[in-house]
């Protein structure tokens, strides 16, 4: 006897006016497997996944869940279909219990006590069944990330799915989290539990999953077993063309120092002290990399090097000191002596969305005389200017007039990278170079990076992405609440020492 | 000020805080389900309108009441649409429908009764009588506890009561039931009620009818129980204090009693002794008429613990991929 496919899709197509989101799309899940899709950005895969979780009625197609056809118009018939989705961005309450976010819309009646009471013990029973432990009664909004995934994943269980999907759902996650996340996803496989993993990192796959498909520009390219594939093949398959997962680099020539922090200490408006007295340097011709979990103050060293906000101790700059607090602290005044920032977040601090590229390409820079017509600006100059950058960092399409929210978040990146490499600094800031860029950009975005070091510029790069540090750096620096916890020389260690620094461990470096 | 005065002024202060305190629980259902609502003002005086009209045409204050309670659905319904089916902004939306109540009032009224915008006085079986409770006369010889109960308990229109008993069976309603749960939860993350399978555009729709049933009576309740009669803008900004009160009461059921029962002590003080003289300077009456307004700018600065108000409200909920 053959066992039905706990999902099946059979000819899925979606479009959104004139954009083909999924076309003719089939898919087979066996139970207990962990089966992944994996693609660009914009591929396609959250539509597939939204239109299974009733979010989206497809345009044609069928769905078969356990083998039998199913029709899903809305969510509330996905959860009865036994289909759980755990989000990228959470849908929980938070500022609600854990319980009370575990039964909402899955009461037992129109009173809370009893379904309160059931779903104590029933979540006890899957902390047990499953090795989910998270506290009944505390609020969401105080639990860790990893914690509020739990309780995503709880809530599915307790609404009986058998069939779990994942969207991105490491995004978010320090890589010990992502650990135990994946240690559970094993615990559901064994007990029968289907799961879709969405991802586009390929080492999430080649780790977990036992088959995957691949998805590019809303089609589906290929499904095949984990195990008879590599990541270098995925790539292809997402991307369509060969690409470099390695970055191509010749070993760095550092030359003098251009970037010497001293002490620095920053003291948010709360009153906490979020850098507690770092050092490092930066010479010409080197990349830095400092690796850390999101929050540990790489955020906060950023700001205070580009500007943005204040703090105590010593920057020099070529050996010239830059004031800290003073008329001279802003982006402005960092700019003029040769620092750029490309910062963490480009929605909010690198572009105004809603302002066209050329706009957005004179920020910062829009005193430069070339800019200038007399007391006027002279848009055509900037514009003219912002082709020729858009069209020397590929950008796609290259039209300066089209708004900043019309391009993929790798083209918006690379705008940004534009505006601020094609000032020939001599130090380059950058915050997540590749935060949400497909895989195409990411190599894209790198070799400019490495281009620029080999041009003799000196580079502080801060990531949360271990990938891209190893990728890029000549040094590595581990920050950890507030505080630089060492110094590795990429060839010399690996993701496991750094992993424990970033947890606040560190093994002293044998002299 | 002997006992009997303080008494009184407590009955006057039960009076002005039982229109602020409908007011103030229709506007918690509504923001608490994520519809701010800044059209309590023109619902209460559509309501108190219709409210007064039909008792004066039919003589029955009951029916007063539903044609007052009507008035204000309708312009909950408005609101609905403009800001839940439409996702407009919620702010543009309420100060319409004030502008709206305030215009079409007097004009409905002058159409039909021909005195200046104004409906007849109300009188016998057109009013919310006050209630004897029961031993109310008996019981009012005992010292100090019988006047309480007959003067300050006793002798108060069934709205009163209504508004009193809202409070208790809003805080059940809130955090004992099911519906009280996804109100609350439509309120601070839409797209978690969404994902759950539950409808976020039917929640929010019975939250704001809610809102308008008890705007409804606020209304009726200023015109046909505390005056008689309906008299242009009579709500007098009783609307926006009650918003101020559910500020002050941190969006809470409990809280908002309080609030509208200072709130409504600083009018009756304000009604009764107009300017105050503290011997050294006089307090003017305009200051106890802006003393609402200045402790919630006081509460908002954050003086006074933090009132965060629900997270997604003011936010129209587009549904995202």
């Amino acid at each position: 006897m053959t066992v039905a496919p706990a999902i099946e899709l059979k000819g899925i197509s979606k479009a959104f006016g004139p954009v083909q989101a999924n076309k003719d799309i089939s898919i087979r899940v066996m139970p207990g497997t962990i089966h992944g899709i994996i693609g660009e950005n914009g591929a396609g895969k959250s539509t597939l996944m939204s239109i299974l979780y009733g979010f989206y009625k497809a345009d044609k197609g069928q769905i078969f869940i356990g083998g039998m056809k199913t029709s899903i118009p809305d969510s509330q018939a996905a959860i009865a279909a036994g289909i759980g989705m755990v989000f990228q961005h959470f849908k929980l309450v938070e500022n609600f219990t854990v319980l009370e976010n575990i039964i909402l819309g899955a009461e037992d009646g129109a009173m809370l006590r009893p379904s309160l009471a059931k779903a104590r013990q029933s979540l006890t029973d899957l902390a047990k069944e499953y090795g989910l432990d998270v506290d009944p009664d505390a609020i969401v909004e105080n639990l860790s990330v990893g914690h509020q995934q739990r309780v995503e994943i709880l809530k599915a269980l307790y609404r009986q799915a058998d069939i779990l999907i994942l969207d991105e759902p490491t995004g978010v996650l320090t890589p010990a989290e992502a650990d135990q996340l994946f240690r559970i996803l094993n615990r559901l496989r064994e007990e029968g539990k289907t799961i879709i993993l969405i991802t586009h990192k390929l080492r999430e796959i080649m780790d977990t999953t036992d088959t995957v498909s691949v998805m590019r520009r809303g089609e589906m390219t290929a499904t095949v077993k984990t195990s008879d594939t590599s990541p270098a093949g995925l790539a292809e398959l997402m991307v369509g063309r060969k690409v470099l997962l390695q970055v191509d680099k010749v070993p760095a020539t550092p030359k003098e120092t251009v970037l010497e922090v001293e002490n620095l200490r920053v003291v948010d408006e709360k009153g906490v002290e979020r850098l507690k007295g770092i050092s490092l340097d930066v010479k010409a011709g080197e990349i830095l990399g400092i690796a850390g979990v999101a929050g540990n103050g790489q955020s906060e060293l950023l700001a205070v090097l580009g500007g943005i906000t204040s703090g105590t101790g010593v920057i020099r700059v070529n050996g010239q000191d830059i004031d800290l607090t003073g008329k001279f602290s802003d982006g402005q005044s960092r700019r003029a002596r040769g620092i750029a920032h490309v910062p963490e977040d480009r929605q909010r601090e690198g572009l105004i969305m809603d302002y066209m590229a050329w706009e957005n390409t004179a920020f910062g820079y829009h005193r430069d005389p070339a800019y200038q017509s007399g007391i006027l600006m002279n848009n055509a100059a900037i514009r003219a200017d912002t082709e020729e950058k858009m069209e020397r960092f590929d950008v796609r399409p290259p039209n300066p007039r089209l708004t900043a929210k019309n391009f993929s978040g790798g083209n918006q990146q690379k705008i940004v990278l534009a505006r601020e490499i094609e000032r020939n600094p001599d130090l380059l800031l950058v915050g997540q170079p590749t935060r949400g860029v497909d895989i195409g950009a990411i190599e894209f975005i790198h070799q400019q990076i490495v281009a620029l070091r080999d041009q003799g510029k000196a580079i502080l790069l801060v990531s949360v992405e271990l990938d891209e540090i190893f990728a890029l750096s000549d040094r590595i620096a581990v920050m950890f609440d507030g505080q630089l916890m060492g110094f590795r020389d990429p060839a010399k260690t690996d993701e496991k020492e750094l992993g424990l620094m970033m947890a606040g461990v560190v093994e002293e470096e044998a002299a | 000020m002997d006992f009997l005065t303080i008494i009184q002024v407590l009955d006057s202060t039960v009076r002005l805080a039982t229109p602020l305190l409908l007011a103030c629980l229709a506007g918690l259902y509504s923001e608490r389900a994520g519809i701010f609502d800044i059209g309590l003002e023109g619902k209460m005086l559509a309501a108190a309108f219709f409210s007064a009209a039909i008792a004066a045409m039919t003589g029955s204050v009951w029916l007063g009441l539903l044609a007052g309670i009507a008035a204000s659905l309708v312009l909950s319904g408005v609101h609905g649409l403009a800001s839940i089916t439409f996702r407009g902004n919620q702010l543009i939306s309420g100060v319409a429908i004030n502008f709206l109540a305030a215009g079409m009032t007097v004009l409905i009224a002058q159409s039909w009764f021909k005195q200046g915008g104004r409906t007849p006085s109300l009188i016998g079986g057109g009013r919310f009588n006050p209630i004897e409770l029961p031993f109310a006369e008996t019981l009012s010889t005992f010292p100090i506890l019988g006047p309480i109960y007959s003067e300050l308990i006793s002798g108060h229109s069934i709205l009163v009561y209504v508004a009193f008993a809202a409070v208790p069976a809003t805080w059940w309603l809130l955090y004992r039931t099911r519906f009280g749960l996804r109100l609350r939860a439509v309120g601070e993350n839409p797209a978690a009620v969404d994902t759950a399978g539950v409808s976020v555009v039917g929640l929010r729709f019975a939250a704001v009818a809610i809102c308008g049933v008890l705007c409804g009576i606020a209304g009726a309740y200023l015109a046909t129980g505390l005056q008689a009669g309906f008299v242009k803008e009579m709500t007098a900004g009783r609307g926006f204090i009650a918003l101020a009160a559910l500020i002050f009461a941190k969006w809470r059921p409990w809280y908002a009693l309080s609030a509208c029962l200072l709130f409504g002590f600083l009018q009756a003080i304000a009604l009764r002794y107009q300017n105050i003289d503290l011997g050294a300077f006089t307090v003017p009456v305009q200051v106890m008429d802006a003393l609402p307004y200045i402790l919630t700018v006081v509460i908002l600065a954050g003086f006074v613990g933090k009132a965060v108000p629900p997270r997604a409200g003011g936010e129209p909920y587009v549904k995202e991929r």
